[in-house]
Formats: structure tokens, sequence, C-alpha cells
């Protein structure tokens, strides 16, 4: 039995391989599409559908195969750099965090936007995401979604706080009502991207930016934290850590952590990006978590520092880029404007939850269905500010981590000043970061 | 005087035949040493290829300051990277933690691993090779999935650590093991320790079957204590096991980067050189910088080498079968 079987596997193989090379054969002769390689940052699945329709559409102009970065901000930026500079011709399209393109446009990494490309892909977008996607006042990607952070409260807990949540509340009342309740607020206390995301916010939602200058050089860049607008954000982040109002694990809290502890009975307060309502949700339909917590989730603007100063949301998303080195920088360049197109911003939105950056992406009547809070997604997005945009974004933010955590130990008489001394120290070569 | 005249020329033979022999001799030793060069040639040159090239690439790199995302403005700053490093308290912490991370583990691991290797050498002889197997097994598995798994263990949010050893005092649900540099550096030298026991424990069996049996048994004859036996006969014929033992451990050791990038990617002071490194190079893109932590680096373990191979006189060519300067077993 066993020799008449293993001689017909044997030929089985044999002729699979057989027509396996036959087939790459043929496939090799006639297929001669062009093809982009987009290297996209971890979702849903939502790009990878994107490049399959704009392939599709394409009908053999190109074809657009998806290569991953990691799960990161910093370490997508890590391996863009590092094959930008050595001249990687496969960066077709990238997707790009908008805080690390000018240290990729400075160099001239970035290929340039044609004018009728970025003319056609910036007529309705909204005012925050274009700023992310300038370097010296030059359009150098193409804005694909963009994100911001609102504020997310507990019903119960606003309500029994008196709190009137239609109106904007400050950092101070929610510290307050944290604190005499008892809960937990769900801000992210880890050394990670997300602790410049929450400073800059604080900063910017004062009227003053981390950067006197963003256009200068590492030998003149200063930043601005030693300032009243610097203490008072210090003071919110101390508070929060000395008073331990963030809870034990505050060290580790980050985007998911945050969210996981605000779907707990001590939640309270959140700022988050709009992923946290779907996952909140599949959460409860799942039964991983109780069912009640979506409708006890409220959503409001982000939290003010200053009563009378409208706040300056945090600013995120993802934009478009073509590599410097690509072959075929034309064909990128349409794939482009066919990925940004707002209907398909609007189903990116709807289905891996990551807000558009047009603005008549949001008209779409789908989009209330599944996100009823995108009307204050929208005007958060209109009042948002991009993080520091200079070459040396990455050297700031780490120094801001690095002297922001553990949040406990923040000082608002010490820590801004230290801060503002380190980054000038690490930026002139001066010390190590 | 006869004796004598006949003495020279058979003197003058022997040493000419000596020099024949010598001659036979060095033809076929010549030819020995040319097929050594044959058969290790190969690897020899893919050796350099891979490990002098780019050594010598990061000792050129590391006298510019040279920044990947800005490569016009790289310039020749001769030693001024090393001078940086040198008199940063950045650089000095990141060198005592991995000099105290090098230390502790490999003390604890010798002890531990003396421990093991004695009772899968003494005490069950019969199960020894699947007790051998078993052992090993925290050693097979790969560093970055055991580091996984201990941050896992003892991470506040999914951590079952807090909950089982809360009745040990200062263990509560609270403690997050890796916001303090105290709790941080125990568990990342915890699962170093975990991990590498079965190693030094190998060599160090490896060692133990090499201290022969009639040294022992005399010394029992005479009278000597278990700890005189260990102490005075079993302990000095496997010294050099141990040194080799101890050697690469500690190489291993001040290498440390997979535990600490995991575990706290540097976070509450537990930076060390590895990473330091890496992070001055892969995340700032600061190539010269980098190079310059990454030559610091190398000239520690090149030291650590030297100190050991000619104070410690480990001879690495013996390794631990023949027991090194004992010369002793002949099994």
């Amino acid at each position: 039995m066993g020799r008449p079987a293993r001689g017909r596997a044997t030929r089985l193989i044999a002729a699979a391989a057989a027509a396996g090379a036959l087939l790459l054969t043929s496939c090799g002769n006639a297929d001669e599409t062009p093809v982009l390689t987009w290297y996209i940052n971890p979702d849903d699945g939502g790009q990878q559908a994107l490049a399959q329709k704009c392939t599709e559409e394409a009908d053999g102009a190109y074809r657009i195969q998806t290569s991953l970065l990691p799960n990161d901000a910093p370490a997508q930026r890590e391996q863009l750099a590092r094959r930008l500079a050595a001249g990687d011709s496969s960066l077709d399209i990238m997707s790009i965090d908008p805080p690390f393109i000018p240290e990729l446009a400075e160099p001239e990494f970035l290929a340039p936007v044609p004018e009728d490309v970025a003319e056609r892909t910036t007529e309705d977008t909204l005012e925050g995401a274009l700023a992310g996607a300038m370097w010296n006042d030059e359009l150098v990607t193409i804005p694909f979604w963009a994100n911001t952070q609102i504020l997310w409260y507990r019903k119960s807990v606003a309500e029994e706080a008196g709190l009137d949540m239609d109106e904007p509340v400050t950092w101070d009342q929610l510290i307050e009502a944290a604190d005499e309740q008892e809960k937990y607020l769900s801000i992210q206390g880890t050394r990670a991207e997300s602790m410049t995301v929450w400073v800059n916010a604080l900063m910017e939602s004062q009227g003053e930016s981390i950067l006197v200058d963003p256009s200068a050089g590492a030998e003149e860049l200063e930043t601005a934290l030693d300032s009243d607008a610097g203490r008072k954000t210090a003071e919110i982040i101390g508070t929060i850590g000395q008073e331990g109002l963030a809870g034990p694990g505050v060290a580790s809290l980050d985007e998911n952590q945050s969210m996981l502890m605000f779907q707990r009975d001590n939640g309270s307060f959140m700022v988050n990006w709009p992923f946290v309502w779907a996952a909140t949700n599949a959460a409860a339909e799942e039964g991983s978590i109780d069912a009640e917590i979506p409708e006890d989730m409220g959503w409001a603007e982000y939290p003010r520092v200053d009563a009378d100063t409208p706040a300056a949301p945090p600013l995120g998303g993802i934009n478009l880029g073509v590599g410097a080195q690509s072959e075929h920088p034309d064909l990128a360049y349409q794939a482009i404007e066919c990925i940004v197109r707002p209907e398909n911003q609007t189903e990116y939105f709807v289905t891996n939850g990551n807000p558009p950056s047009s603005a008549s992406a949001f008209d779409d009547p789908s989009i209330e269905e599944d996100y009823p809070m995108a009307d204050t997604i929208r005007e958060a997005l209109d009042n948002a500010a991009p993080r520091p945009q200079t070459p040396f974004y990455n050297e700031i933010s780490e120094s801001i981590q690095d002297q922001f955590t553990p949040v406990s130990t923040v000082d608002p008489e010490t820590t801004p000043a230290q801060t503002d001394a380190y980054i000038t120290e690490v930026l002139r070569g001066e010390r190590l970061l | 005087m006869t004796a004598t005249a006949d003495n020279v020329p058979a003197e003058q033979r022997s040493r000419r035949d000596r020099r024949e022999v010598q001659a036979v001799k060095s033809d076929r030793a010549k030819d020995e040493a040319r097929l050594g060069w044959l058969l290790a040639g190969p690897a020899f040159v893919i050796m350099l290829a891979v490990t002098a090239y780019p050594i010598a690439q990061a000792v050129f790199d590391s006298l510019f300051s040279y920044r990947l995302t800005a490569p016009d403005e790289r310039s020749f700053i001769f030693l001024d990277n090393y001078i940086l490093l040198f008199s940063d308290w950045v650089f000095w912490s990141a060198f005592l933690v991995t000099l105290f991370i090098t230390v502790v583990t490999v003390a604890i691991e010798l002890v531990l691993g003396f421990a093991l290797a004695m009772v899968m050498h003494r005490a069950l002889k019969r199960i020894r090779g699947p007790l051998r197997t078993a052992i090993l097994v925290p050693y097979a598995i790969i560093t970055v999935v055991a580091a996984f798994a201990w941050y896992f263990m003892f991470d506040i949010n999914s951590g079952f650590i807090n909950k089982w050893f809360s009745w040990v005092p200062g263990i509560s649900a609270e403690l997050d093991w890796f916001a303090n540099t105290g709790t941080a550096l125990t568990v990342i030298m915890a699962a170093e320790i975990w991990k590498t026991t079965p190693f030094i424990a190998l060599l160090l069996l490896a060692g133990l079957a090499q201290v022969p049996d009639e040294l022992l048994e005399a010394a029992r004859v005479d009278g000597a204590t278990r700890w005189q036996l260990l102490r005075r006969v079993i302990i000095p014929n496997m010294k050099a096991a141990i040194m080799v033992a101890v050697l690469f451990r500690a190489l291993d050791a001040f290498r440390i980067f997979d535990s600490v990038f995991i575990m706290t990617y540097g976070d509450a002071g537990t930076e060390v050189l590895a990473l330091l490194a890496y992070r001055q190079s892969i995340s700032r893109l600061e190539i010269g910088l980098g190079s310059a932590v990454s030559v610091v680096l190398f000239a520690c373990v090149l030291l650590m080498c030297f100190i050991a191979v000619k104070m410690f006189k480990v001879d690495l060519a013996s390794g631990t079968d023949t027991g090194g300067a004992q010369g002793g077993g002949e099994k």
C-alpha cells in the first residue's frame, strides 16, 4: 500500500511543481503592469482594501501592493528614514505620521507634489490636517486621514459631579471631580509619543507653542516650556501624577490601557482618539465588559486649560508621501489621488474608525450612524494644533517624554526649565538622549 | 679520548638525524598547515567580511558627526563623540547598570548553575538525560519571547504576580514593577538568570565529569569532609570549566539588550549600553554617536576577554574537556 501511494504523491508533487513553474513564467511574461509598493501603518485592513480598489480602477495602469510598517509611529519613522536614506526605490507610497514629515522633507527624501495633484487633493482639506502636510510653506505630502482627541466621559460620573457637559470643561474641573469621587482619569502617562501629544495639547490650549521658531536650525532652535503656559502644563500633569488620579499603573498607561481603565468601575473621564468608540462597543458586544458601558459613555470637546480659551486638541492622522527614489512618482501620485478621494475617506472612517481629513467626507450620512460624535470630531479637527514641526521633532519629543515621566515627579517649578535646557543641549550635540 | 672522539661524530650524526627528522616533519607540517588554511580559509574570509568590516566601519563612523536624515552635514569631528560620551552621566549610568546586571546575574547563575550541575552529576544519574533536556528548556526559548513572558507576568495591568504574591510584604495590587529602578532591574535580572542558568549548569556539568574519581576516593580515605572535598578537590579540578563559564556568561550578560528593550525600553533608570547604542543609531539616526557607543561597548567586551585570558589564564582552546592547567582527565 505504502509504495504506490508514495509514487503517486511524488508524481503529484512533480506535476504541481511543473504547473507552478509554468504559471510563474507565464505571469512573468504577460504581466508588465508597474507595481507600486505602499508602506502602510497597521490598521483594520482598510488600506489594503483601498489598494485593491484603486488597482481595479487603474485598469492595468498600475498595481498597488501593500507592505506593513511596525506598530508604533516612531518605529515606522525609523524604518522609513533608514530606507529613504539608503535610496530604496521601493518606497512608492508611504503612510507617514505628520510630526515626522519635516525630517523627511528637509533632506529632500520625498518626491515633490505635482501642482495639479496638490490642488485637486486639498480642495476641502480641514485646516489642521493641511498644516500638518506642509513643510517650508510647501505641500510635501497629501493628507489621507486626520485624527484628533476628544473628551470621553462616563455620564454617571459627570452627573454626580454636577458638570454640564454641553459646556466646555477645564482640566481643573476634571481633576476635582475624579478626586472627589475617587475615580481615575484616563490620560496617557507612559513614556511614549503620547506624552508629547498631551504636553503639546496643553501648551497649544493656552495659545502657546512648544517651539519659539520652528524653522530654526539645530543650533538656534529654542523651546518655550519655561513660561507661564509651560508651568501650568506641568502643574496639570504633576497634580494628576502626585495625587495618583490616573491610578497605580500610570507609568504604563498608553492609549489602549487608558481606554481599558476607563471601561472599568473606576473610570471617569478620558482624553483619547476616536478608536475607543468602536473598540468599547465591540468589547460590550463580545461581553468582555459590562454591556451598559457604551450607554454611559459621553463625549465632548477636549478639556480646556483656561475656561475662556478654546482648547486646541491634539492632531494626528496619516499623510501619504512619495519617495524621491521611486521609479514611478507620477503613477504613485495618480494612485494617491484615488486613495484620498472623499468617498474613500468616508469608507475608511466607517470601516476602520479613522476620521477623514476632507471636510466633505464628513457629509456622508453613513458616518453619523456609526459615529454619532462625528460632529464633535470635525469641530475638534478644525481647532486641532499639530505637534512641533521641525526636522528635529524626534529629539524634542524624546526629551519631553524623558522629562515629563514619571508623571508623579513633574514639578511646575523645575520640570519645564529643565526640559528646555535638556532639549537645547541635545540639539547642540552637548549631551546624549 | 676515543670515547670523546667517537662521541663527537655520534653527536653530530644525531643532530643531523634530528634535523632530517625535523625537515621531514616540517614538510608534513607545512602540508598540514596548508590543508588547514584551505579548510579554514573560506570561513576565515567570511568571518572577516561579516565582523571585521562592520567593526572597522563603526570605528570610522564614530569619528564623524553624522545624522542619517542630514547626509550633507556629515563632518569629521575626531574624538568629539567619545568626549561627549565620557562626559555624560547618561553614558555612565548605562555603563554602571550594565556592569551591575553582569556582576549580579553571573554570580547568582554561577551558584545556581553549580547546584544544578551537582544535582545532575550526583543524585540523579539515571534520569540525567531527560533532566538535562528539561533544564535546558529556558535556554532554548528565544530571549524576546522569554522577555515578553516575564513582562506580562509582572505587568500591573495583565500580570498575575501581584495577585499571587500579595501576601509578601511590599507586593500589592498597586505595585508597578517597571516604574522603579530597583523592582524593574530585579525582574530583568530574574528573567536573565532564569534563562541562562542552564547554560552555566551544562558547562559546569562537563567540568564536574572531568574531576578524577581517584582523587575523590583518595580524599575520602584521608577523611575529608564534604565541604573539604568540594573546596579542595572538586573546585580546583574544574577551575578551567568555571572560568570558561564565567567568561562566556559575563560577555553575554554585558551585551544584554532584548530583556531591557521589551520590558522597560530603558525607562526607570534601566538603560544599558547596548540599548543606548540602539537608541542613538536607530532611533535618533545619529550614526556617529551610536557608533561611538558601540565601539566603547566592544572595547569593554575585549577588555573583559583580555583580563580573563591573561590574568585568570582561561584557556579557551582547551575548553572544558581537558581541565586546562590541571591537564587531568584522560577518560
